[in-house]
C-alpha cells in the first residue's frame, strides 16, 4: 500500500505548503526551546555580592612573630533563593607586622583549592597541585602551576584593635588578579 | 554539503529513513482528523524540552523543592514561561489523549491487525496520567502535597500489600525528602524512558500498518509531506497558542509551601482527576476500594478488550457507544465535583485563604530576610499576618469577633459573647468602649458577665454625665492609654501628641477620672480589681492576658469564661505571640516603591 517515492512537484502551491510546514514546525519547536535557553542562561546575569569589609578578628589574636593564622570569614550569604545570616563564606590568612596586618585569601589562584600554611618551611602549599607560595603570598617556586601569587585582600584596623578584611574571591587560572563579579 | 550528506547517507541510510518518514502514502489524502497523534507527539516533545531545562534549576527535597520552583517562577529569566509551558502542556496532553482515543475508536483503528498498537496507546495513556500524578507533587506546595497524600493513601487500601506499597511509593513512613526523590526519579527518569520506548513501538506499528483512512475518500491519495505535515503543524501551533494564552493570562499556579501541620481544606486533585475524586464519594468506608480500584480497573480492561469486541457484528458500534458512555460519565462526575465545591462555603473560604497564603509567602520570600535554610514554610509559620487569623478563628472566635467575623472572613450566625478585637487598644476602639451608648453592646462588654460590673455602670452613669471639660480630659486619657500599646498604626499620631499623652497619663493616674479606683497604672496597687492599664494593649500585655487572664494583673477571680491559653497549654508561646502581633497589626509589609 505504501509508496515511498517523492511526490511529483506541484509548482508554486507545493512550494508554499512546504515552506509553511517548515516555518510553522520551526516556530512550534523554537518556543519551548527559547524559553528553556533563556532560563538556562539566567546565571549569566547574576552578580557576586558586593565585596564589603568584614570584622574577622582582633589584633591581639594575631601572633606577634609575624607567622600567619587562618580565620574563617563570617558574613551573610545568598545562595539562589536562600539568605543565610552569618555563616562562613570563606577563609583568610592574617599576618601581623607591627601594627600592620596583611591578609591573603586561602583559595589557590590556580584552580581554587584551599592553600595550607607549612610552619616548618614558612611557606604555603596547595595540596591539590603543589603550588608553593612565600609567606607574603608571592610564588615561591617558578614551577608552581599557579600563574600568580596568592590573592591579597584589603585590611582595615578599626578602633585600634578590630581587624576588618574586604573579602573577595578572584578568578582562578589567570596571571592577572580579577575579582569575580 | 552534498558530499557530506552522501557520506552520512552511505553510513547511516538516513535518506531512505527520511523518505520513508516523509513520503508515506495517505489514502484519501490528508485530513484534519489525523492530526491528534502528531499533536500528542509535539506536546510530548515540549514536555521533554521544558522538563530538561526545568531539571537544571529544580531541587527535590522538602526544604528546597518549593523554593527552587519559586525561584524558577519568580526570579529566573523566562522561568515563568518555561514552567507555564510545562504546566499547561501537561494539561493539554490529557485533552489530546482523549481526542486521539476518540479518533482511534470512532475510526476503528483498534481493529486487527492494529490491536497491539492500540494497547501501546492505552499504556501510553496510563503513563501520561502517571506523569501528571508524579509531576503534581514536585513543587511541594500545599495543593500538590495534600492531593498526592490522598492519592498515595488510596494506594494503601490495595489488598494484602497496601501499607507496604504506600511505603515504597513515598519512600518511608512519612512524606518528605525521599518522597520527592522517588517522584522526581519516576517523573524525570523512569516514566519518560517508558514513554519513549512505547512511543517508538507505537509509531513503528503505526507505520507498519499504515493509517486507518476514514471512508469514503474525499480526494486522491497524498503523501505525508507536505500535505499532512502542514495540517499537523497548524494543529500543533494551535495547541501551542492555547497553552501560551493560558500561561500569559493565568500563569502556572504555585500555592503556599507544603505544611503537614496546616490542614489544607482546599485540597483537590487536578481537574482531569476530579471524576475519580467524585466517584470515591459514592463508596464510603470499606467500600472505597470499589471506586478507587475495582471500577477503574474494570473500565481499563473493557477498553483493552475493544479490539475483540470489534470482531462481533455490532462490536464496533458497542465500542463507540461504550466510549461515549465513559466520556459522558467522566464529564458528569467532573461537573458534579465542581458543583459540590462551588456550593460549599468552607471550601470556597479555604480556596480564598490558600490564595492569600500563596501571595503572602511570595511577599515574605522577596523580603529583606529572604528564604531561610529551613525552608519557605517557616516564613508562613512565623508570620502573624498568616497565622493570626487562623489562630483567632480556631481559639478566639467562639466568643470574640474581629470586625464582625472570625478573622478569616467567615461570619458566624451566633451572637458574639465577648468584645470585637479589631483595632484593639487603638484610640477609636477605646473611644467606642468608653462610650455610654456602646459599652454594653455585643461589640464591647455586652456578651460577658462584666456587663453587670462596675465599669459598665461607671461609663453608663458617670461618663454619660461628663461635662465638656470632663470629656476633653477623657479624650486625653484615651490617647494616653492607647499610647501604652505602642501600636504601629498610631506611631506617628502618638509622636505628634506627646504632650497631650503626658497630660493623659497624669489624668489616668489622678483621681478626677477615677481610673485607679479599680485599675493600677504605672505603680503597684495591691487593691486593684481590674486589668492593669500599664502597657495596656502592648505585646507583653496581650501575651500575658492570653496566657492567663486569671492572673491578678488582669481579671483575677473576676475572669469570665476566657481560657488561660498559655497556662492550660492550649497554645504555645510562639502561637500566643503570633496572635498578639496580629491583633496589634505587627507584621512584615514591603516598603512601597518610591514614586519616580
Amino acid at each position: 500500500m505504501n509508496s515511498h517515492a517523492p511526490p511529483p512537484g506541484e509548482g508554486r502551491r507545493g512550494f508554499f505548503k512546504q515552506t509553511a510546514a517548515i516555518f510553522l514546525g520551526a516556530v512550534t519547536a523554537l518556543v519551548p526551546l527559547a524559553a528553556g535557553l533563556l532560563t538556562m542562561l539566567d546565571p549569566l546575569r547574576r552578580k557576586a555580592g558586593p565585596a564589603g569589609f568584614v570584622h574577622v578578628t582582633s589584633l591581639s589574636a594575631l601572633p606577634e612573630d609575624g607567622s600567619p593564622r587562618r580565620f574563617s570569614v563570617i558574613a551573610d550569604r545568598s545562595d539562589a533563593w536562600n539568605k543565610i545570616p552569618q555563616v562562613p563564606i570563606g577563609a583568610v590568612y592574617l599576618r601581623r607586622q607591627g601594627v600592620l596586618v596583611h591578609a591573603l585569601n586561602v583559595t589557590c589562584p590556580h584552580a581554587g583549592c584551599a592553600v595550607e600554611y607549612r610552619p616548618a618551611s614558612g611557606s604555603y602549599l596547595c595540596p591539590c597541585h603543589n603550588s608553593k607560595f612565600k609567606i607574603e603570598g608571592g610564588l615561591a617556586d617558578p614551577r608552581s602551576p599557579s600563574s600568580r601569587g596568592m590573592d591579597t585582600l584589603e585590611v582595615e584596623l578599626r578602633n585600634h584593635t578590630e581587624v576588618w578584611v574586604k573579602f573577595q574571591n578572584f578568578e582562578a587560572g589567570k596571571a592577572k588578579k580579577v575579582a569575580i563579579a | 554539503m552534498k558530499a557530506l550528506l552522501d557520506w552520512l547517507d552511505h553510513r547511516t541510510g538516513c535518506r531512505k529513513l527520511l523518505q520513508e518518514a516523509l513520503f508515506e502514502n495517505v489514502p484519501g489524502g490528508s485530513r484534519w482528523r489525523y492530526v491528534w497523534g502528531s499533536t500528542l507527539t509535539f506536546t510530548l516533545a515540549v514536555q521533554f524540552i521544558t522538563g530538561i531545562f526545568l531539571w537544571m534549576a529544580y531541587n527535590p527535597s522538602s526544604q528546597t523543592a518549593w523554593e527552587s520552583v519559586y525561584f524558577i517562577q519568580e526570579e529566573m529569566l523566562g522561568g515563568w514561561l518555561l514552567r507555564g509551558l510545562h504546566h499547561y502542556t501537561a494539561q493539554a496532553m490529557n485533552i489530546l489523549l482523549v481526542l486521539h482515543l476518540m479518533q482511534v475508536v470512532i475510526d476503528g483503528a483498534y481493529k486487527a491487525p492494529r490491536e497491539v498498537n492500540f494497547w501501546f496507546g492505552i499504556a501510553l495513556l496510563g503513563l501520561v496520567l502517571a506523569l501528571s500524578l508524579t509531576g503534581y507533587l514536585l513543587p511541594w506546595d500545599q495543593k500538590g502535597y495534600w492531593a498526592t497524600k490522598v492519592a498515595t493513601s488510596i494506594a494503601a487500601i490495595t489488598p494484602f500489600i497496601g501499607p507496604e506499597l504506600q511505603k515504597l511509593i513515598i519512600g518511608g513512613a512519612e512524606y518528605g525528602h525521599h518522597t520527592l526523590s522517588r517522584f522526581f526519579a519516576l517523573h524525570a527518569g523512569v516514566l519518560p524512558a517508558a514513554v519513549i520506548g512505547l512511543l517508538v513501538g507505537h509509531i513503528y506499528l503505526f507505520r507498519r500498518h499504515g493509517i486507518t483512512a476514514k471512508q469514503p475518500y474525499r480526494k486522491p491519495d497524498e503523501k505525508f509531506w507536505p500535505e499532512q505535515v502542514l495540517k499537523d503543524a497548524v494543529a500543533c501551533l494551535a495547541v501551542l497558542a492555547a497553552v501560551l494564552f493560558l500561561v500569559i493570562r493565568y500563569g502556572a499556579e504555585l500555592t503556599a509551601p507544603a505544611d503537614p501541620a496546616d490542614n489544607y481544606a482546599a485540597a483537590r486533585p487536578e481537574w482531569y482527576f476530579l471524576f475519580l475524586y467524585q466517584l470515591l464519594k459514592y463508596f464510603p468506608g470499606e467500600s472505597e476500594i470499589i471506586g478507587a480500584m475495582i471500577i477503574p480497573t474494570l473500565i481499563m480492561v473493557l477498553i483493552c478488550l475493544m479490539p475483540f469486541f470489534g470482531r462481533w457484528k455490532r462490536g464496533h458500534r458497542f465500542n463507540v457507544s461504550l466510549l461515549y458512555v465513559l466520556l459522558a460519565g467522566v464529564a458528569l462526575l467532573t461537573w458534579k465535583a465542581v458543583q459540590a465545591d462551588q456550593a460549599n462555603p468552607e471550601y470556597l473560604a479555604a480556596v480564598r485563604q490558600a490564595g492569600k497564603d500563596a501571595e503572602r509567602v511570595k511577599v515574605l520570600a522577596r523580603g529583606p530576610n529572604g528564604i531561610p535554610s529551613a525552608g519557605a514554610v517557616t516564613l508562613l509559620r512565623n508570620d502573624p499576618f498568616t497565622q493570626g487569623p487562623k489562630l483567632f478563628a480556631k481559639n478566639c472566635a467562639s466568643c470574640h469577633r474581629y470586625d464582625g467575623q472570625d478573622g478569616t472572613g467567615l461570619v458566624s450566625t451566633n451572637a458574639p459573647a465577648a468584645a470585637d478585637l479589631k483595632d484593639f487598644a487603638s484610640r477609636a476602639w477605646l473611644t467606642r468602649f468608653l462610650d455610654p451608648a456602646h459599652i454594653a453592646t455585643p461589640q464591647c462588654f455586652g456578651g460577658t458577665k462584666h456587663v453587670e460590673g462596675k465599669m459598665v455602670k461607671f461609663v453608663q452613669k458617670d461618663v454619660a454625665a461628663f461635662s465638656t471639660n470632663d470629656q476633653v480630659m477623657l479624650r486625653k486619657a484615651i490617647a494616653a492609654l492607647s499610647a501604652e500599646s505602642k501600636l504601629k498604626s498610631q506611631r506617628d499620631l502618638d509622636g505628634r501628641d506627646a504632650a497631650l499623652i503626658q497630660e493623659g497619663r497624669q489624668l489616668i493616674a489622678g483621681e478626677t477620672l477615677r481610673c485607679t479606683e479599680c485599675h493600677q497604672f504605672r505603680k503597684k496597687d495591691e487593691d486593684a480589681t481590674a486589668p492593669d492599664l500599664t502597657g495596656y494593649g502592648s505585646r507583653e500585655w496581650l501575651t500575658g492576658i492570653i496566657s492567663n487572664p486569671k492572673h491578678p494583673r488582669f481579671y483575677g477571680k473576676r475572669n469570665d469564661r476566657m481560657q488561660s491559653f498559655g497556662e492550660e497549654k492550649i497554645l504555645d508561646s510562639v502561637a500566643i505571640g503570633l496572635l498578639a502581633d496580629w491583633l496589634r497589626g505587627e507584621w512584615y509589609e514591603p516598603a512601597e516603591a518610591p514614586v519616580e
